[in-house]
């Protein structure tokens, strides 16, 4: 479940707003305005389990916790990139195995504790402790061990060099927290961001306010932070049209989107996420262990017609990679939709007439609308797919854990999440030495225009093994209220950097 | 049989129903041989259209023609009520009829057992059975069968235990036939009235149930239309084309009133009487 979270990222947009904002007088907006310039409600789609990101690894948790209450060392930026968070510098031996981080002075936590470096060993040690339980345990099982130099400075040694330790480390999995506060986190989460948990309503909203112990007060304008909870995507429209919620940097219906561009009150920003969505298959089921058929199926998929059933939203993917990564390769035309190749494949690998197989469909709207265009496209070519509609927990046990499938749809929504195709045992069941090495060479590479090189030719193994049908990039939709400014356009990471958002 | 059509030629309830009954398999047996379009042809740019001449009642979020997936969708409908009230009605009347004539402890077992079934909302066993066996039309046929069993035995019974103390079947019963041999050939033939009606009700409540629970996606699976799914899809475009909304929810209207004026025509035509007994 790690890699699949439920929903797309949030995060959201601002910059183009910020330099269109008109200057205006700054008492006559207060009283045209009303009282509420200091308080913001963002609408949510899905409810956080818990509100402990290193317990479980709901991207609602990070939105709702990563960095307003919990930071990290790095700190992950509108664009993706990693600069200083908790850690105001570090150091990077040459041969990549050892970190050294300084760790900003003053800061203390919601409680009034104070952050040290044992604070931070102690959060590190957690996560990569045999007992961890840290839902991305494994981005964090090369560090060997973790030492205090003195009061502000740690050093973490690693077995073997990883490029993406610096990334994982700035992860809302990797947030900092205190010994004392720790076990409790998952109801009462104390950190040391900007905003400090109220209270919680559960299955309504969840409250943070600004945090007397911030290190930098003044940086931050809003007072109070609610987090709404509304699931069905037409009673969100209705929360927005009623003002009930300011924003929703994630909406999920793009369907509806044409409703609110219409109305002046409100912006709609379309920007990235790192979700794509890709038809799963089980690669050690027959007749999908064939690369053949699983190529044929690659040139059967029309992603013009997938992303027209997504209301146009959505980019189209050749690969398991977003298309603004800058080591992104447009690889859609490995395999370009030519139907009679596709039949031609299939007669090759011994099904002249097509097959049978189930495709096994979580309840989300992407995964239903793409289902079933998929089960047209793939009828051309004989390809008879029953469809099933599941709800996720049995998504999760039937698909994601028994793998139990066929054919699934899914957006995989992390970050760096080439490396599922890594793994022994992971649902797909797609096994190649030759990824295997390749992506050992992404993790040890110490200079990054080197490594994207490498993952440019990580991306194009897995789109020559057709190992899923690469689809479309899912689009981030976000939707508030026009004088709203600084949230994210694009959503690099699921989480939600409320530190600039101001009403103008 | 003269003097049944006469009377139901003044019955304008009946005669609605009747009419809207025939439209409903009409539609579906016409949907066997021929639609407008091919139900699952995809349009991408003609999604949402208006109607048209080439699209009658307009295109959905896909591009298929709506018109066609009612006329389908009738099918479904029809096929998933016709069997689950077949099986409710056949294994409902043989518990009915082995209650009413045996009595004692299975009556007592039966009549209780169906009180407890009738204690749950029949949707929510639907549903209950539909999520632990997996969404698909069989399953939501199961489940609707399920519930139709308790009406037919309570019907079934109430009905055969009057017929038991009527003197023709004492007689009967004098005369050393066997409670089985009575009831096929004594008590079924004479209440075969009550249970068409109750079928015909029940008929109504299974199209339905069935369209509530493809509603909830746990009935007929994609890409198999059915209106209660259609108007699930319908409901997020509630803004852009309110009109794909209207059409299966007119059809369920249409075939769920059709259903029950003919039901409760039938009742009024075959025995006024029995207007007592009608459960469910």
């Amino acid at each position: 479940m790690d890699s699949l979270s439920r929903r797309h990222l949030f995060g959201a947009a601002g910059m183009m707003m910020g330099a269109l904002a008109t200057l205006s007088v700054p008492g006559t907006e207060a009283l045209a305005q009303g009282p509420a310039k200091d308080r913001l409600v963002i609408g949510m789609s899905l409810e956080p389990p818990v509100l402990d990101p290193t317990k479980n690894a709901a991207a609602a948790i990070r939105e709702v916790t990563t960095p307003s209450i919990f930071e990290a060392l790095g700190r992950i930026d509108r664009t993706g990139a990693v600069g200083p968070g908790l850690a105001e510098s570090w150091n990077v031996s040459e041969d990549g195995k050892e970190y050294v981080f300084k760790i900003r002075q003053g800061v203390k936590f919601h409680d009034g504790e104070t952050l040290d470096a044992s604070v931070v060993k102690f959060t590190l040690d957690r996560l990569f402790a045999p007992d961890s339980t840290n839902p991305a345990k494994s981005l964090y099982t090369d560090i060997e061990k973790v030492e205090v130099v003195d009061p502000s400075t740690v050093k973490v040694t690693l077995k073997s060099p990883n490029s993406f330790l610096l990334y994982s480390l700035s992860l809302g999995d990797a947030g900092i927290m205190h010994p004392k506060s720790a076990p409790t986190n998952d109801k009462n989460p104390i950190g040391t961001g900007p905003f400090m948990f109220k209270e919680r309503k559960e299955g309504d909203s969840i409250t943070l306010v600004k945090s007397p112990t911030y290190r930098d007060p003044g940086s931050i304008k809003l007072n109070t932070v609610i987090f709404k909870i509304v699931k069905d995507p037409s009673a969100q429209v209705s929360a927005l049209l009623a003002g009930d919620v300011d924003a929703f940097p994630g909406f999920q219906a793009p369907e509806l989107v044409e409703r609110l561009t219409k109305d002046p009150r409100f912006v709609v920003i379309v920007g990235t996420t790192e979700g794509e969505v890709i038809l799963a298959t089980n690669n050690v089921k027959k007749p999908f262990d064939n690369p053949k058929v699983r190529q044929a199926m690659a040139h059967a998929i029309n992603r013009e017609e997938l992303i027209s059933a997504e209301s146009g939203f959505g980019v189209p993917i050749g690969s398991h990679f977003a298309p603004h990564n800058k080591a992104y390769v447009d690889l859609t035309k490995t395999y370009p939709f030519d139907l009679a190749k596709a039949k031609a494949l299939l007669a090759e690998a011994g099904y002249p007439n097509g097959f049978e197989a189930s495709l096994k469909l979580p309840p989300v709207g992407y995964a239903q609308r793409a289902g079933e265009v998929l089960a047209n496209q793939l009828g051309k070519i004989g390809i008879k797919l029953a469809i099933t509609q599941l709800q996720w927990p049995q998504w999760l046990s039937e698909a994601f854990k028994e793998r139990n499938y066929d054919l699934t749809i899914v957006a995989h929504t992390e970050a760096n999440d080439l490396d599922r195709y890594a793994r022994d045992g992971y649902y797909w069941g797609y096994n190649s030495p030759e990824f295997k090495a390749k992506w050992r060479e992404v993790v040890a590479a110490t200079d990054f225009a080197k490594r994207d090189q490498i993952l440019k030719e990580a991306q194009q193994i897995i789109a020559r093994d057709a190992v899923n049908g690469y689809l479309f990039q899912l689009a981030k939709i976000g939707v508030w209220k026009k004088d709203l400014v600084g949230l994210w356009e694009n959503a690099p990471t699921p989480q939600l950097d409320l530190t600039g958002v101001y009403w103008k | 049989m003269n003097g049944f059509l006469a009377r139901a030629s003044r019955h304008v309830g009946f005669e609605i129903g009747a009419v809207l009954l025939l439209l409903l398999v009409g539609t579906a047996l016409a949907s066997l041989f021929w639609t407008p379009h091919p139900i699952d042809a995809l349009n991408m740019r003609a999604k949402l259209m208006p109607s048209s001449a080439a699209y009658p009642l307009g295109t959905d979020h896909l591009g298929r023609d709506v018109l066609s997936r009612i006329m389908v969708g009738a099918q479904t409908s029809i096929t998933v009520g016709l069997i689950a009230v077949a099986i409710g009605l056949t294994i409902g009347v043989a518990l009915g009829a082995w209650a009413a004539a045996r009595g004692g402890w299975v009556d007592e077992a039966l009549s209780r057992t169906s009180d407890l079934i009738f204690a749950f909302p029949a949707v929510l066993i639907a549903i209950l059975i539909t999520s632990v066996l997996g969404a698909s039309a069989q399953n939501a046929i199961l489940a609707i069968a399920i519930f139709n069993i308790p009406v037919f035995a309570r019907v079934t019974r109430g009905a055969a235990l009057a017929m038991w103390s009527r003197d023709f079947i004492r007689a009967a019963t004098a005369m050393g036939q066997g409670p089985l041999g009575i009831t096929l050939r004594h008590v079924l033939p004479n209440i075969a009235s009550v249970l068409i009606v109750q079928a015909t009700i029940q008929f109504a409540v299974a199209i339905l149930a069935e369209a509530g629970l493809s509603y909830l996606g746990l009935g007929a699976q994609p890409p198999v239309p059915s209106w209660g799914r259609m108007l699930r899809d319908a409901q997020t475009y509630i803004f852009q084309a309110p009109e794909l909304a209207v059409w299966p929810g007119l059809a369920i209207a249409l075939a769920v009133l059709g259903l029950n004026m003919l039901g409760d025509g039938l009742r009024d035509l075959l025995d006024p009487r029995l207007r007592l007994l009608r459960v469910g």
